[in-house]
């Protein structure tokens, strides 16, 4: 079960209704959509206040925040991507795996 | 955390609040764990910091901690921040981007193929609810002569795609542009949603627009303005030229047909009105003078006869 707009105002305390609804306009958090309502999962709350860090406490400029979210989108995405491709290395048998790691120090010397 | 918080901050012990605000921003834009995705240390920093600014950031409990009333541990942390980088990968990566593999021509094979699983992984469990995409708003500022001749803009959306907008000829400062599908993607097979663009036209130091006329002040000599004769005019698409006629005015308007805003759908083109001004010579030299003296004294006229008191 989602969280209500009230809820996210109050779990993060100090933005206002208003404010949430146009960070969500913006499209900088997407929430799921219930019969015309929005509701917010943990990591749309966790974002909001991620918004609200970059904004009043940093003091990015507002037309810098799209920036800032799309290259952390970014960075997180390459993480993960990087992190599973780890995990699939390492469940290979060892033979494999010291062929991948000289490789990839080839490729890290050359390219 | 018992280190002084104005060495952690690097600011004197007379330092202004303001440079001490000044002084945490900076640092925490360097140290924030979000903007430092998987660095364990950035996050120690950052609860330095915070903790030091947590005492010298607010005046009173500065003055308590200058006095010794409070030591540099004596405040209550919030005790877990909850950062955004924790739920990175929650909802299935639903915010991530890989964007980032695009340029991976002989790999994207590999690497789309692992984000279209990991976002059905996501979705799993959800039922098959369709609901159509949202739609995105997006401001944008277009000058004044792309506005009036059409152009095209390429724009970067939050999520890292790329947006490609074509402004239409004659397109007007509020006018909303909708791009069909280019807003949220619509769910389980649902339409994905729209992108609006609002459009902010500026201003042209020598253009304005009038309906679909555009509207210049042209400067001409007095010789230009007695015997008439052939100038050039900027407009919108480059300098044409044109006939100013004999005996003109300041304030009298000429018209260049068709030279306006370009024709669009169910709309001619405009015209663009010249308002000429004579402008007089930087300065009267006697032989003008002597002339318009012998002049005035038997063609004298009266261009105020009309005004009625």
């Amino acid at each position: 079960m989602g969280l209500t707009e009230q809820d996210v105002v109050a779990a993060v305390g100090e933005i206002s209704a208003r404010r949430l609804r146009m960070i969500v306009r913006r499209g900088w958090v997407r929430p799921q959509r219930r019969a015309g309502m929005a509701e917010f999962s943990e990591a749309d709350v966790a974002r909001v206040r991620l918004v609200y860090l970059l904004t009043e406490k940093l003091e990015v400029r507002e037309e810098d925040v799209p920036v800032i979210l799309s290259l952390l989108d970014q960075v997180h995405g390459l993480r993960r991507a990087l992190r599973n491709l780890g995990r699939a290395v390492e469940s290979q048998p060892d033979e494999v795996r010291a062929r991948i790691a000289r490789t990839f120090r080839d490729l890290d010397r050359t390219n | 955390m018992n280190e002084d918080p104005y060495k952690v901050l690097g600011v004197a012990r007379d330092a202004s609040q303001d440079a001490i605000r000044k002084a945490y921003r900076k640092l925490a834009k360097e140290a924030h764990p979000d903007l430092n995705p998987g660095n364990k240390k950035a996050e120690d920093r950052f609860k330095t910091i915070s903790a030091a600014y947590d005492i010298v950031g607010d005046a009173d409990k500065r003055a308590r901690f200058d006095k010794g009333e409070i030591d540099a541990s004596g405040t209550a942390r919030p005790s877990q921040q909850d950062f955004y980088r924790q739920y990175a990968d929650a909802d299935g990566g639903r915010y991530q981007s890989s964007a980032g593999f695009d340029d991976f021509a002989d790999l994207s094979d590999l690497f789309s193929d692992m984000f279209q699983r990991s976002g059905r992984g996501g979705a799993a469990g959800r039922g098959p609810r369709q609901m159509r995409g949202q739609d995105l708003r997006y401001q944008l500022p277009v000058d004044f002569l792309d506005a009036v001749n059409g152009a095209k803009r390429r724009v970067t959306m939050p999520d890292g795609r790329t947006l490609d907008i074509a402004v239409p000829p004659g397109t007007r400062s509020g006018q909303t542009l909708r791009l069909k599908g280019k807003g949220m993607p619509g769910m389980n097979g649902a339409p994905d949603g729209d992108a609006l663009v609002d459009i902010q036209v500026g201003t042209h130091p020598l253009f304005e627009r009038d309906g679909d006329d555009i509207v210049v002040e042209l400067p001409i000599s007095i010789d230009e303005a007695v015997l008439g004769g052939k100038v050039a005019v900027p407009t919108i698409t480059g300098k044409v030229s044109l006939t100013v006629p004999k005996g003109a005015s300041s304030g009298q308007t000429l018209r260049l047909r068709g030279r306006g805003v370009p024709a669009g759908r169910n709309r001619a083109a405009g015209d663009q009105r010249v308002k000429l001004k004579i402008v007089m010579p930087a300065a009267i030299d006697d032989e003008l003078e002597t002339f318009m003296k012998s002049w005035r004294e038997s063609h004298a006229y009266n261009p105020r006869a009309g005004m009625k008191e």
